[in-house]
């Protein structure tokens, strides 16, 4: 049985027909869709590496099934920056030296970028790392990615406060 | 993983025709049924998706005090409604100190409860586990078995109930609101869970097709919200299970305690109630000594499974110090680390 869902990726509205049921969100972006931004690294929800944005919120991109996800707004790595420009928090992870091997660093900057809108960790670091614990880095990045946070947190703070002055 | 038909039902009445099918499950978020799916321990025909369901995504502050939750909000959009958590805020604490944020945002209110245990037997398919096949045997029985339970464990399986929601909805009385062949009806959320006797491979009393539709908690609840803690220790600070956990909720007058709750996780098949230990704590005062003898009571008829002697003082130790945590006061604002024994809130008195 064919089943037919719409998704709209990036910005970009896809019809998409899936032969199979079993098909995840994370098989469906790499395979399909030749998104291979997000990894696949335990493919059971332990390791983070495949966090994408979900109608907003982050979530693990393996324990989905892209047949019950119809009419989903979806962002990927490949969706944050513009053009060129790069979005804060990939430049935070630049800047602050938040990944060595870069494998998790998909997963590790939508969670990031999750986080933010959820708005809970603020710039406190113990917060920020319970709320990034969802993502491992087996180089031990641990330290550049929470300054990574901290700084994009900051450059967030400032942004809004210049709109609004 | 195994192939399957995949159907999505426009009703609850639909869902229930469509799963009370033999080889049948419902699909919320998938969190934990996909993970046994790819793991062979699960291998429905059929999966019921109940996750567009209409009407079951909201939490609605009832007429008499009381919440009724939706099976379907998320662990994360619960904990973190204003109203909630601060009317339950041991509830909150629980929900957020378990797995991952990414975990939480996905994870449904019905789905918790229906999670399977985490007994590394029971997902290693090439082990004998009774709660997977029926009657195959145990292996955790005479293996790694120092996280397995202490409290109502039987011969065929000593498994534990891994959820940090259900502890402090057990403590307060939650109430199961099941959507079935017959209709509605429904249970005090402490009948739900099974003890594994000789048939672990029933983990609740449920029937086929019937659909967890809300979890609801009574206008009681909410008079504790001065005096609620959820403690849990684990083995790492943050997106582990409990080894043993907590929720401690008080109601306090004039240096006396006029009402308590107590439950504990990871120490049985369920969420485990401690009833004889809240009579010990009504009419007690709020003090170390009375937190000891009612951590006594509460494990006064465990016993160790295996290797696993230390969870039943370790029990005891948690017991008191969220009693403690309780009796200081819900801090004004969520801990940084939720429910963690190493948060540098105040209040604590070390057992």
């Amino acid at each position: 049985m064919i089943h037919s869902i719409s998704l709209t990726v990036n910005g970009v509205r896809r019809e998409i027909e899936l032969n199979d049921p079993r098909v995840t969100l994370l098989d469906l972006l790499r395979e399909r869709l030749h998104l291979t931004g997000t990894k696949k690294g335990c493919d059971r929800g332990q390791c983070g590496a495949c966090t994408i944005l979900v109608d907003g919120k982050r979530i693990n991109s393996c324990l989905a099934l892209a047949v019950s996800h119809d009419g989903a707004e979806i962002v990927t790595i490949e969706g944050i920056a513009r053009g060129e420009q790069l979005h804060p928090v990939q430049a935070a992870f630049v800047a602050c030296d938040g990944f060595q091997c870069g494998f998790c660093t998909p997963g590790q900057i939508m969670s990031a970028i999750g986080l933010m809108c959820e708005g809970q960790a603020g710039d406190d670091p113990e917060r920020i790392r319970e709320g990034m614990s969802g993502n491992l880095c087996r180089c031990g990045a641990y330290a550049g990615i929470v300054d990574a946070v901290l700084e994009a947190q900051a450059s967030q703070t400032e942004a809004k406060q210049r709109r609004s002055a | 993983m195994k192939m399957f038909d995949y159907v999505k039902p426009a009703t609850p009445a639909e869902a229930v025709a469509a799963a009370a099918q033999p080889g049948a499950a419902y699909l919320a978020a998938g969190t934990n049924l996909l993970d046994l799916m790819k793991g062979g321990v699960s291998r429905p025909d059929r999966l019921v998706d109940v996750s567009h369901l209409p009407g079951l995504d909201r939490i609605e502050y009832l007429p008499d005090g009381g919440v009724r939750i939706g099976t379907l909000v998320s662990n994360a959009g619960l904990a973190h409604d204003t109203e909630f958590a601060k009317s339950y805020p041991a509830v909150a604490e629980a929900l957020l100190s378990g797995a991952s944020a990414q975990l939480r945002n996905a994870a449904t209110v019905g789905g918790n409860l229906l999670q399977r245990t985490r007994c590394a037997y029971f997902y290693d398919t090439a082990s004998r586990c009774n709660k997977r096949e029926a009657g195959s045997g145990c292996d955790a029985r005479v293996g790694e078995n120092r996280l397995h339970a202490v409290i109502g464990w039987s011969e065929s399986c000593i498994a534990t109930h891994p959820s940090d929601f259900c502890v402090p909805l057990v403590a307060l009385d939650a109430v199961v609101e099941i959507e079935g062949k017959n209709g509605r009806r429904e249970l005090p959320l402490d009948e739900l869970h099974r003890l594994p006797g000789d048939a672990p491979e029933r983990d609740t009393v449920l029937a086929p097709g019937d659909l967890i539709v809300a979890v609801r908690l009574p206008s009681a609840a909410r008079s504790f919200a001065a005096h609620a803690r959820y403690l849990k220790v684990r083995e790492r600070t943050s997106y582990a299970f409990a080894v043993v956990s907590a929720a401690a909720a008080l109601q306090i007058e004039n240096g006396k305690i006029t009402e308590a709750r107590l439950a504990l996780g990871g120490v049985a098949a369920k969420p485990w109630r401690a009833r004889a230990a809240e009579q010990v704590l009504e009419g007690a005062a709020p003090d170390a000594a009375s937190f000891r003898e009612a951590a006594q009571v509460a494990l006064a008829d465990a016993k160790p499974s295996g290797d696993n002697a230390f969870k039943i003082e370790l029990a005891r130790r948690v017991i008191a110090r969220a009693l403690s945590l309780a009796a200081a006061g819900t801090p004004a604002r969520m801990p940084a680390l939720p429910a963690s024994p190493f948060a540098s809130s105040s209040g604590a008195l070390h057992a």
